[in-house]
């Protein structure tokens, strides 16, 4: 028996300059089935939600929604057709309220005004249909990333959508709220919704699908129901080989202290502490890894060792030298590497070209500049063994960053750190955004130079790189360190529990602390675990 | 067009030629609705601009402008926009006068004083705009637009009176400099190459330090540690600080360069020209040098080119109002309606280099790849 | 003390800014005590305070579409200057409603030049308004050129006088506040005349001007428009996921920016000379949009702003037609040291230290000026808007909180 397709998209091709996003891709979703759509990064996957919820055009290809051919100019006209997309990167405006984001563009009015009663009064009954509570009053920036989620999902719930697009949905959730998330799919899916799911974790995806597209550089490799494959199998047809892992090698820790964090404390600029009394201490030769939920400290954290988030207590060695007040630059001098988490924004210039670019960081002294003058023969010279040794596709030193993959650009600022001999590497989500490929090889790299002494502290999102590059694995929550665990012995479910804070019993919006501390309002407890 | 060399050029070229372009059709719009005949306004202007003594005009207004717009470019290299040129220039010209008809001493350091008061008054000026936006954030165009009028409506304003020469001349101002405080013209270098020069031009010996000053910023600017950091901080300011650039040092360098610059766009009227300062003293240079430094893309080059132009645009002015074929204010027209013009062209420009420079990176980078495939098989 | 200032904070906004205002005119009524002059609280300052704030805060209004739609708008001051030429050419031709109008449509181009610029083209937009501000005043010239010389009174650089709007008086308020106010009693009637200031003598104009404040809150914060329009602002990606023509409501923010500038040029020129004079703005853009950062990026905010920074000015006109000349700006002197004062105090307990010396030397000075002088210069409330501007900058950046994606360059399409 053949259900009524809600979307047929076939023969979908678009192209950018230099490369073919998607080639002819083909894609049939039943009505009222969760289906995911698996691909690693850079697979096409992104690209081709965006034009079927309206925010590109195909160059070529058919699309049908619940049998009908449709094109798209504009998200308006999909979200006409009922279909919403909950992005992966939030659209939401920080400074307004939950109810301006979500009634924005389909506004109710009344006598040419917007009615804003009607407005919350439709939100509360969407929301509450589908078991998603938020207080429409509130601002974007005061809820937490879960909330934030359970917005954009009322945004696509309160126009009426049938078909759902989730990118990436589960990217910044710990498993809990995984499951929350996906109970929440199920009763939508009840309720006679159509789920797209965009994944590559492939665990939740045969959990929560259906069916399953696998999508390999911009082409359909091939559908299949979840019952009939495994994960391996799934994994195979995504990358054409095996998924390389992060394995565990025999131990390269010393016992030289090279950074040592004492009783740190942080403040924000509404003078609210967002880091409370945080040691760890890194050896020669090891591998922290400091997990956690964006916005729990850590990129505070990691901004205070560099030197561009000012301490307000506490103090920070560096091989035995207070750095707690050093400038940034004096920091690199002494031996600190960083590899930014943003590599467009906090790595790269991205109108100068190559040599100039893996001078940033390193601009005083050798190589890269002989006292006042930069040195231009040494910078190119210097830029071009980064190029070999790290892989860095490009056809010379002088194009502009901006001509790089992103994976390629990655290379290069790891490559520009490591090739200046760092005591202590600060790497900030290393692989985030890079293909599989890169991928190991900057692990191989962050390894190899482990084995020869560097220290590493290693902020990452992905569960996976952590437990396996880690030596030792620090958890932060609210600002705090609450477990310190051994990679070997732990499981995601369980540094998810660390993370979220459950493992302590507390609730994730209720800090026992004053409101002046911590993230947030302290609301009422609403029972999660 | 597969010649890169030859691309480079083009793409260099284009905007300027294209603004040009635009504005002078634009222009030619306007007289022909106003009613003088464009051709022939335009003529004059070419014809004018053939004679010696228009060139050397020419030169001497160039001179300000050009050392206003690197005043401008430092600040801009570092997407600061220090407004304040205006005011710094005015204020340092004022108080160099001052200070230059008090002290009595031989030519060359009579000379130096002026100039050196006037440089450290434009750094002060712009250092203290500096440092309200290191210190509590103040935005660097608001506090420099408002230091300008505090400069000129209030401090000279309420100053000048003090130091007045003869209160019943016509036209007020410090006393004449005396000779020891005068930087002789160049027209002895000029008539070496060419014919006597007539109508009593001279030109202005600040010229030479303008050269200086130009030859300078740019060697700073590109090779020099102080000069990455500087482009760094404009390029991308986060990516800066965390690659260890110094921010409020390098916004305290920036703008007190400036400033130091600034001081010296008053010195060919005081030096070379009237050696005083009255109230017929020059404005507006402050707002023209960041016209020609915007012009000129903050590259020495492209600010003495821009600053060429619109100081033979100024000159020929002079020209068409002694002419009454046309109206003079079209000379104003023609500037702004290029500048306008031409950081269109220049933004749309840019993109094309960019996109371009991806497909061909993109390019390059797959055909060796296939080549070592190709090797290697 | 604590209790009482925790209750001030408690208060809705709007009522909080008539209470900071009575204790002001508290402030400026003992200063008067002391120093003698009458003029602080005299209902012709406060007139004339509020006429020569309408152009700032029209321009402070212009910026706040402008910046709230995300496209910082710096050429204020051009589109400005050009609301004094076509204001000035309207009137001559069609009478002061003419004026206003071309006034508007004259900013208004300006603004869809800028528009232009920033949003399709996606230039800087300080370099525009830079750009837009040099172009201006030569155009202003040009047509002056053209247009004005031969008229009487008409020359490059102004023309000939027009009229403005006849004045009026707001009946029965104004009756009661002149009551009160003939009461004498401290303070109340200081309160009654700074009021009658706002409601006696007006000009159409004028109240439309005033007007335009609630009207703008209206449609920025409870109309659909104004809230695409908010979104352009603080994430033009977000509005554009759902469909919002982000572009659409850019250019209408910038090109009403304009036309609000170009309605502040109009008022200097129907309302305040009486002519078209070159550089006759003197600023009033920038002003404005400091009024803007001081309040905060909300209209009643800019209203505050331009109030406050156009207070000396009309102080001093007030002042310097008197016999009196120079003995009320001479009074303000001691005005601004009691309130530096009272900065360095609330300094002090949150234990600022450089905020605390800045505003104590900064008192100190005025203090000592202010004894040792009998009456003040004319160039000293000239100067007075800009010093303003910078020292409410100086102690008040901190606190403030821009549109999120201000100045940021949109493109269709790339997220």
């Amino acid at each position: 028996m053949q259900l009524a397709l809600a979307i047929e998209l076939k023969g979908i091709t678009k192209r950018f300059p230099g490369v073919i996003a998607n080639d002819n891709v083909n894609l049939s979703v039943e009505e009222g089935e969760i289906h995911a759509i698996c691909g690693e990064n850079g697979a096409g996957k992104s690209t081709l939600m965006k034009i079927l919820y309206g925010m590109q055009p195909a160059d070529e290809g058919v699309m049908k929604v619940f049998g009908e051919e449709v094109t798209f100019s504009s998200p308006n006209d999909a979200i006409e057709r009922g279909i919403g997309m909950v992005h992966q990167h939030f659209m939401l405006a920080d400074h307004m309220s939950v109810l301006e984001n979500v009634i924005l563009g389909s506004e109710p009015m009344k006598r040419g005004v917007i009615d804003f009663d009607e407005a919350k009064a439709h939100l509360v009954e969407v929301g509450e249909a589908y078991g998603l509570r938020v207080d429409p009053e509130d601002l974007i920036e005061s809820l937490e990333i879960g909330e934030r989620q359970r917005v954009e999902i009322i945004k696509v719930l309160f126009r009426g959508a049938k078909i759902l697009i989730l990118d990436e949905p589960t990217a910044v959730l710990v498993p809990q709220e995984v499951e929350e998330l996906f109970r929440n799919l199920r009763e939508l899916k009840a309720d006679g919704a159509t789920i797209i799911f965009i994944d590559h974790k492939l665990q939740e995806v045969l959990e929560i699908s259906d069916s399953i597209t696998v999508i390999r550089r911009g082409k359909t490799v091939t559908t299949v129901k979840a019952s009939d494959v495994t994960a391996a199998e799934l994994a195979e047809l995504m990358v054409g080989e095996e998924l390389p892992t992060p394995d565990t090698t025999d131990s390269t820790v010393t016992d030289e202290l090279m950074l040592s964090l004492e009783n740190i404390n942080l403040v924000d600029e509404d003078d609210r502490t967002v880091v409370h009394d945080v040691s760890v201490k890194v050896h020669r030769g090891e591998i922290v890894g400091i997990a956690g939920i964006e916005g729990n400290g850590q990129s505070e954290l990691i901004d205070a060792i560099i030197g561009i988030h000012p301490v307000a207590s506490g103090t920070i060695m560096l091989e035995g030298v207070d750095i707690t007040k050093e400038s940034v630059r004096h920091r690199r001098e002494l031996g600190l590497g960083y590899v930014p988490q943003d590599r467009q924004e906090e790595g790269l210039l991205l109108d100068a070209p190559l040599w100039e670019n893996a001078a940033l960081g390193h601009q005083t002294g050798r190589p890269f500049s002989k006292g006042f003058w930069i040195d231009r023969q040494g910078a190119r010279t210097q830029t071009g063994m980064i190029r070999e040794k790290f892989d860095v596709r490009s056809p010379n030193v002088d194009v502009s960053a901006r001509a790089l993959s992103g994976g390629n650009q990655q290379k290069l600022i790891i490559g520009r750190e490591m090739a200046a001999n760092p005591k202590l590497l600060v790497a900030a989500h290393p692989t985030r955004g890079i293909d599989v490929g890169a991928q190991a090889d900057v692990w191989n790299q962050i390894r190899t130079a482990r084995a020869i002494g560097l220290a590493t502290l290693l902020i990452s999102a992905d569960l996976e790189e952590l437990i396996g590059l880690s030596d030792t694995i620090v958890v932060m929550f609210h600002g705090r360190l609450v477990a310190t665990l051994d990679p070997a012995e732990v499981d995601p479910r369980t540094l998810g529990s660390y993370m979220t804070g459950a493992a302590l019993g507390e609730t994730r919006d209720a800090p026992d602390e004053s409101p002046a501390d911590g993230p947030g309002p302290a609301r009422e407890k609403e029972g999660e675990s | 067009m597969n010649n890169p060399l030859l691309r480079r050029v083009m793409l260099a070229v284009a905007a300027p030629l294209l603004a040009g372009l635009f504005a002078v059709v634009v222009s030619a719009i306007v007289l022909e609705v106003s009613g003088s005949p464009a051709l022939d306004t335009f003529r004059t202007i070419g014809e004018n601009g053939l004679k010696l003594e228009t060139m050397i005009d020419t030169l001497n207004r160039a001179t300000p402008l050009f050392l206003a717009a690197v005043a401008a470019a430092i600040g801009f290299r570092m997407n600061l926009f220090n407004i304040g040129v205006e005011g710094q220039y005015i204020l340092a010209a004022f108080l160099a006068a001052v200070v230059g008809s008090k002290v009595d001493l031989p030519g060359v350091l009579h000379v130096a004083v002026i100039i050196a008061t006037a440089m450290l008054v434009g750094a002060l000026w712009s250092g203290l705009a500096g440092l309200l936006l290191v210190s509590r954030g103040v935005n660097e165009v608001i506090s420099t637009i408002m230091l300008n009028f505090i400069a000129t409506g209030g401090i000279v304003a309420g100053l000048l009176p003090r130091f007045i020469d003869d209160p019943t001349a016509a036209n007020q101002g410090t006393p004449t400099l005396a000779e020891s405080g005068w930087l002789p013209d160049l027209n002895g270098v000029v008539e070496i190459f060419t014919r006597e020069i007539g109508k009593g031009r001279e030109l202005t010996g600040v010229l030479v330090i303008a050269l200086m000053v130009g030859v300078i910023y740019h060697v700073i600017i590109n090779r020099s540690l102080l000069g990455f950091d500087i482009r760094a901080s404009g390029m991308n300011p986060l990516a800066a600080r965390v690659g260890g650039v110094p921010p409020k040092r390098m916004i305290m360098v920036a703008m007190i360069g400036g400033g130091l610059v600034a001081g010296l766009v008053g010195m060919p009227e005081i030096l070379s020209d009237t050696h005083a300062y009255d109230q017929g003293f020059i404005q507006g240079l402050g707002f023209a040098g960041i016209g020609v430094a915007l012009l000129g893309r903050n590259t020495s080059a492209g600010m003495a080119a821009a600053a060429l132009l619109f100081g033979f645009l100024d000159s020929s002015s002079a020209v068409l109002q002694v002419r009454a074929s046309a109206s003079s204010e079209i000379v104003v027209i023609m500037q702004a309606t290029f500048l306008l013009a031409a950081v269109v062209a220049y933004e749309v420009v840019n993109r094309v280099k960019q996109r371009d420079e991806v497909a061909r990176a993109v390019r390059a980078t797959t055909e060796m790849a296939s080549n070592e495939a190709a090797v290697s098989a | 003390m604590i209790e009482l200032w925790n209750r001030f904070n408690a208060l809705p906004a709007w009522a909080r800014w008539p209470v900071l205002a009575s204790l002001g005119i508290l402030l400026l009524a003992v200063v008067q005590g002391v120093s003698g002059t009458q003029l602080l609280t005299d209902e012709g300052t406060a007139n004339a305070m509020v006429r020569w704030s309408i152009p700032i805060l029209l321009a402070g209004l212009g910026g706040l579409f402008s910046e709230r739609a995300g496209v910082v708008n710096i050429g204020l001051e051009g589109m400005m200057v050009l609301g004094t030429w076509f204001g000035a050419w309207g009137a001559l031709n069609w009478g002061p409603w003419g004026g206003l109008l071309a006034g508007l449509v004259g900013g208004a181009l300006g603004g869809l030049l800028h528009a232009i610029a920033t949003v399709t083209f996606r230039v800087d937009h300080i370099v525009s308004g830079v750009a837009i501000n040099i172009l201006a005043p030569g155009l202003a010239r040009y047509l002056s050129e053209r247009i004005f010389t031969g008229e009487v009174g008409g020359s490059v650089s102004q023309s000939p006088r027009v009229d403005g709007f006849d004045k009026f008086t707001i009946p029965v308020i104004s009756d009661i506040l002149q009551s009160i106010r003939d009461l004498n009693w401290f303070w109340i009637s200081d309160i009654a005349g700074v009021l009658r200031g706002f409601v006696a003598n007006l000009s159409l104009f004028t109240l439309l001007g005033l007007l335009l404040v609630p009207v703008s809150s209206f449609i920025l914060w409870k109309t659909r428009f104004g809230l695409r329009l908010r979104i352009c602002g603080e994430n033009p990606w977000a509005g554009e996921s759902l469909g919002v023509a982000i572009y659409r409501h850019k250019y209408m923010g910038v090109i009403i920016s304009g036309a609000l500038s170009g309605l502040a040029g109009a008022f200097i020129v129907l309302e305040l000379s009486g002519l078209y004079r070159g550089g006759q703005t003197t600023g009033r853009g920038f002003i404005g949009l400091a009024a803007l950062i001081f309040g905060n990026w909300r209209a009643s905010g800019v209203l505050i702003g331009s109030l406050l920074f156009s207070y000396p000015f009309g102080l001093s006109l007030v002042d310097f037609d008197a016999e009196t000349s120079g003995e009320a700006t001479r009074a303000l002197l001691l005005v601004m040291a009691i309130g530096l004062a009272a900065v360095a105090l609330w300094a002090l307990r949150s234990d600022r230290k450089v905020d605390l010396l800045v505003a104590g030397g900064m008192a100190a000075v005025a203090l000592v000026w202010y004894l040792g002088t009998q009456t003040a210069a004319s160039w000293l409330p000239n100067t007075m808007p800009y010093v303003l501007v910078l020292v409410v900058l100086v102690f008040a950046s901190q606190k403030l909180r821009m549109p999120k994606a201000d100045g940021q360059p949109f493109t269709k399409g790339a997220h």
